[in-house]
């Protein structure tokens, strides 16, 4: 029987969603609507059908989302019937919990952290699954599967459990809540290329499309109500498509003329620019990951 | 294809960090902004080259120290296989990183200062590296660029190397002549050392034979979840989800429930929409069986010719990992794959000095140190002996105050 490694990082992250299910009382699966949760998704269906997933998704919206995501978001929850959560970025705003950004880079990327924790602590998660891999950052490298956070949501790297053979370690005391991270090991190829084995639809922008865009700090970014744009800004209409779907203030496209997912795996595997190198919110300092991480963000 | 994991070990100087940056430079596993964060870091080699150490150094606290604090994992690829390495810490008071990283590791790989030989952190890293039974291990005798690439140096190391190796029962060693801060014998044939006739790392770590032990003897499926849909159309169905740890299972194979003991036949296996004759080690499927009988989380299910031991009293290998040390007293947790049950750790039966390898008397259990012990257990433990099935034969000790790891076990023995 042929068992490659996509058979591998597959078994291993329905392993650990199962383990995910089996130790905690409230887990919940963070749904952002990249491509990685959207893998996420695939595995729990492999690992819980033809029962229910035995977590609710949670969506933390940004409200600065490309309508492309949410538009596929509504959609994939009517297909597969579960139960979806959003927590709203604007309420956090709203209730003054939060201050919206000003200036020319402001972005809501890092106030979702506060709606994460807020919605964490009003439906009492004990678990969240999120779809961070090792290869994405430096920081991440370090985390263990199993990343236990305290009440503020904190991650500390010198804390951390030993995380040993298959054996992961979800106790927790009551506040607490523990981050799990089943695509760990994968790399940026291998979701790309479990994604065109298992046939799985993604959002429009990930693929080559028309756009207005603006340059900024030498990325481009997609023109949009969201972004603050002054004079010196020059909208043109690039051919581009997206490495990584986040916030739309900070997540940079990249010029491409791939249509079709072979062409994406072709670019990415003769690219020589890294994923998160699209990412604004990376770019502040070496360490901008790690002191974000501690900070209780995803 | 398939994946190689592997470790690196070696002390704090012995440029562990830039070999990794070297096998990922030199493999053309960076990529350009990477490779511009490097060029812009103000840390530089003292010819003025870029320190590729920093590659795997993550964590601010680290760059300030100079230091690798913790696991770091990563990633790369070459056209004959995938590989994750666990870069772990050498110096001592981080040994609880060495043990978690190799745990998980088919292969180590293990640094040797040339102008230094074999010293007593030589000792400690291949002593856990063969308490952890890692299969494959490969000594890389590095820094020859500062020996001017002495083959006398080398073959003294190598035979000083063998030595050790017997003494702590290595098999499978593979010597290595490098300088991963130069390039030699990492991924291209070293000029310089025209006298080593093997091959270079790279290519060694590509073609290294990693079997997965997949008889039949040791068919062992540890349960995580009961998919019980309970829905109208599906009203009857039970399945029983996790991922073999060891072995394969076939449908009409007998299988065993431990603890308990009843057995039943595999009416099939499900593998979400496919329905295979045979399910291998390391595959997650559902497995149904003919009877219905009681089973949940925490059992396992075994081929009914060949199971595991059934004890609650065990003898196992113990690696502390906590600052407070051990306590016969009290109760602790123990895992072991989906069980958990409480335990105590009624006797420390020796301490294993691990820079000299004796064995120590001391009731005193503490940070880093190794050695064996009896646990009794508040529910029966279906387990297999760690050196014939590491997958069902290891297991962790959890401190019941604030739920953190605080030791690993790799059972040895049952106690009558």
């Amino acid at each position: 029987m042929n068992f490659d490694y996509l058979d591998e990082l597959e078994a291993e992250a329905i392993y650990i969603l199962r383990e995910v299910a089996g130790q905690f009382e409230k887990p919940a699966l963070l749904f952002s609507g990249g491509k990685d949760s959207i893998t996420l998704v695939r595995l729990a269906e492999k690992a819980f059908r033809p029962g229910k997933f035995p977590f609710p998704l949670v969506h933390i919206d940004t409200g600065h989302n490309f309508v492309e995501t949410i538009e596929y978001r509504d959609d994939m929850i009517k297909r597969i019937g579960e139960k979806l959560i959003i927590g709203h970025v604007q309420d956090s705003i709203n209730e003054g919990k939060v201050v919206e950004q000003k200036g020319k880079n402001a972005s809501r990327n890092a106030l979702q952290t506060v709606t994460l924790l807020d919605t964490i602590a009003k439906y009492q998660f004990d678990a969240c699954i999120g779809g961070a891999r090792r290869d994405e950052e430096k920081a991440r490298a370090k985390e263990r599967i199993f990343s236990v956070r305290d009440e503020f949501g904190q991650w500390d790297p010198k804390r951390q459990r030993p995380e040993l053979w298959n054996i992961f370690n979800g106790k927790i005391h009551k506040g607490e809540n523990v981050r799990v991270f089943p695509i760990s090991n994968w790399t940026e190829l291998d979701v790309w290329n479990y994604i065109r084995r298992e046939k799985i639809a993604l959002p429009s922008i990930y693929f080559a499309h028309e756009r207005d865009c603006i340059t900024r700090n030498g990325q481009l970014m997609a023109a949009s109500p969201f972004l603050n744009m002054d004079e010196e800004d020059v909208i043109e209409r690039k051919n581009v498509r997206f490495r990584t779907v986040g916030d739309m203030t900070c997540t940079a496209a990249v010029e491409s003329y791939a249509y079709q997912i072979d062409d994406i795996i072709d670019e990415i595997s003769a690219s020589k620019i890294s994923e998160r190198g699209a990412r604004m919110d990376d770019k502040v300092s070496e360490a901008a990951m790690e002191d974000r991480k501690k900070g209780g963000y995803f | 294809m398939d994946i190689l994991k592997f470790i690196t070990a070696g002390s704090v100087d012995d440029g562990k960090s830039t070999l990794i940056g070297r096998l990922l430079y030199d493999s053309d596993s960076i990529l350009a902004d990477q490779l511009e964060a490097l060029q812009t870091s103000n840390r530089k080699n003292d010819d003025g080259s870029i320190d590729l150490a920093i590659l795997t150094d993550g964590l601010k606290a680290e760059r300030e120290q100079g230091i690798t604090i913790d696991v770091a994992y990563k990633y790369f690829q070459t056209e004959k296989r995938k590989f994750i390495i666990a870069d772990t810490p050498g110096h001592i008071q981080y040994t609880r990183n060495m043990v978690t990283g190799a745990s998980n590791a088919n292969l180590a790989i293990i640094l040797i200062d040339a102008r230094k030989g074999v010293i007593e952190q030589t000792i400690r890293h291949s002593f856990l590296v063969s308490l952890l039974g890692i299969q494959q291990v490969v000594v890389c005798i590095n820094k020859m660029d500062m020996v001017d690439f002495s083959e006398e140096t080398y073959n003294q190391i190598v035979a000083a190397y063998q030595e050790l190796a017997l003494k702590v029962g290595l098999k499978n060693v593979h010597y290595i002549p490098v300088s991963a801060l130069k390039g030699d014998n990492i991924v291209h044939n070293s000029l310089n050392m025209s006298w080593y006739k093997g091959e270079s790392l790279l290519p060694f770590l590509e073609t290294v034979d990693i079997a997965i032990d997949d008889s039949k003897d040791h068919a062992r499926f540890p349960v995580q979840w009961v998919v019980r849909p309970q829905t109208e159309d599906l009203h009857d169905y039970r399945g029983y989800a996790g991922r073999v740890s060891s072995g394969s299972f076939r449908v009409n194979d007998k299988v065993t429930v431990l603890p308990s003991g009843f057995s039943s036949t595999i009416s099939q296996i499900e593998q979400f929409e496919s329905t295979p004759d045979e399910a291998l080690a390391g595959m997650s499927v559902t497995i149904h069986l003919k009877d219905e009988i009681d089973i949940s989380r925490g059992d396992i299910l075994a081929n009914s010719s060949y199971l595991p031991h059934v004890s609650q009293q065990i003898e196992a290998d113990l690696c502390w990992m906590d600052t407070r040390q051990l306590d016969t007293y009290l109760t602790y947790f123990i895992q072991h794959n989906s069980k958990v049950t409480r335990c105590k750790i009624q006797e420390v039966l020796y301490k294993v000095n691990i820079n000299t390898l004796e064995k120590e008397y001391s009731e005193e259990f503490r940070l880093n140190d190794i050695g064996r012990v009896v646990i009794k257990t508040a529910e029966p433990l279906a387990f297999d002996f760690y050196q014939d099935n590491k997958a069902n034969g290891g297991g962790i000790i959890i401190d019941s105050r604030n739920n953190v790891t605080i030791a690993a076990l790799m059972f040895r023995n049952v106690v009558d």
